[in-house]
């Protein structure tokens, strides 16, 4: 019993609140991402993992049961953020019916964490609120919050990246959802600007939106430069390009 | 809230300069059995604040450790008994963390403590 043997989270077992995210197109990209790339994690052996914005607990969720599977329990340390309280207690939920755990906090991004967890960090997640909107509703209470990134969609992500950066350890992974107006290709320079090499793991357009799931590493990791097909900022901005052309506005499309 | 995660937990309101450890009033603990890892406890040791583990860990009645701990302790069993329940077993579902600085208080509400600062504090 107790997901033995699922390898994410099963939707009828994932709790729900009308204030709170629903499992979307962009969580299922990000749990794809996180499966497709399930060898090097299983390698990678993170001992604290961290998602930030967790909502309905889908996602987090998803990454116990995958390192589960092979990791046995309490190997690993889950910790999940977010800054709507119905959140955690859905994700609470959503962990629960599934028989695993994970250390729940209402937190602006990792706030409290920022001083203690920096640099131990193996594996952060994040879908963050990316849809660009009026700069007025992002962080408004309730689900608002979900998805409105401001302008470009990019008013948390750019908060979130330098917490990404503090609280990565030195072998940390970070895999990050993006919309293609968020331009990408520039987060993916500016972290290679702290560092970082960049991958993009998973690759989805919709009649909506053009997601990515972008991994990051620091560029000294050998071990993951080796075991992952290695592709640095600027490859990524290649594929990326090709996108442009369908850049349009996506307020309230999320 | 495990005490793992009261480790990893500061006050971060603007000019607190000492925000670690926050001190836990404790309305409600409970316990929880998990199978206890060595490897995972091993990693973590060197990330552990000891002195801040074993001092919470005393204030919610379990005094089983001592005040200070080194790397080759964790050859004995007895030891990692100890160390794991200490940081895995013992939750704060009700009360608060209070800032060793200011004595502003973060509630803990059924296990989930609450971050986030007023506009006033960041
Ligand atoms: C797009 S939803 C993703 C939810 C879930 N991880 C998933 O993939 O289905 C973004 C989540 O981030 C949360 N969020 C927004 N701003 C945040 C912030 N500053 N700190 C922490 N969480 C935040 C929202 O409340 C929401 O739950």
């Amino acid at each position: 019993m107790e997901g033995i043997g699922w390898k994410t989270a099963q939707i009828r077992l994932v709790s729900s609140h009308p204030e709170v995210y629903e499992p979307c197109d962009d969580s299922f990209a990000l749990v794809d991402a996180l499966l497709a790339d399930r060898t090097n994690l299983l390698l990678h052996r993170p001992a604290i993992c961290l998602e930030v914005g967790c909502g309905s607990g889908y996602v987090i969720t998803s990454l116990a049961l995958m390192l589960r599977r092979q990791i046995p329990s309490s190997a690993a340390y889950f910790l999940a953020t977010d800054i709507n309280p119905h959140a955690l207690s859905v994700t609470g939920e959503t962990l629960a019916a599934h028989g695993v755990e994970a250390e729940l906090l209402l937190a602006d991004i990792a706030s409290g964490l920022e001083d203690r967890l920096a640099g131990k960090v193996d594996l952060m997640v994040v879908n963050p609120p990316y849809v660009p909107t009026p700069e007025d509703e992002v962080g408004a209470p309730g689900i608002a919050a979900a998805w409105a990134g401001g302008e470009n969609g990019r008013r948390v992500i750019d908060r979130i990246l330098p917490a990404a950066d503090r609280l990565l350890s030195s072998r940390g992974w970070l895999y990050m959802v993006t919309l293609t107006a968020n331009d990408p290709s520039q987060i993916c320079r500016l972290m290679g600007r702290k560092g970082y090499a960049s991958r993009i793991v998973v690759q989805r357009s919709t009649e909506e939106e053009n997601l990515q799931i972008i991994k990051f590493w620091r560029d000294a990791d050998e071990e993951s430069a080796a075991s992952s097909p290695t592709t640095i900022a600027g490859r990524v901005i290649e594929s990326l390009t090709s996108h442009l052309p369908r850049l349009s506005s996506f307020r309230g499309t999320h | 809230m495990r005490l793992l995660t009261h480790n990893m937990l500061s006050s971060n309101i603007k000019g607190v300069v000492n925000g670690f450890p926050l001190r836990i009033e404790a309305e409600k603990v409970i316990h929880k059995e998990v199978d206890l890892n060595p490897d995972f406890l091993r990693n973590i040791f060197s990330k552990i604040e000891w002195r801040a583990l074993s001092d919470a860990a005393r204030s919610l009645g379990y005094a089983e450790l001592p005040e200070e701990a080194e790397e080759s302790m964790l050859d004995s069993d007895e030891f990692l008994g100890k160390f794991h329940h200490a940081l895995l077993e013992i939750h704060l579902e009700e009360g608060a963390l209070v800032c060793p600085e200011t004595g502003r208080k973060f509630s803990v509400s059924k296990g989930i403590p609450n971050m986030l600062l007023h506009e006033d504090e960041v």
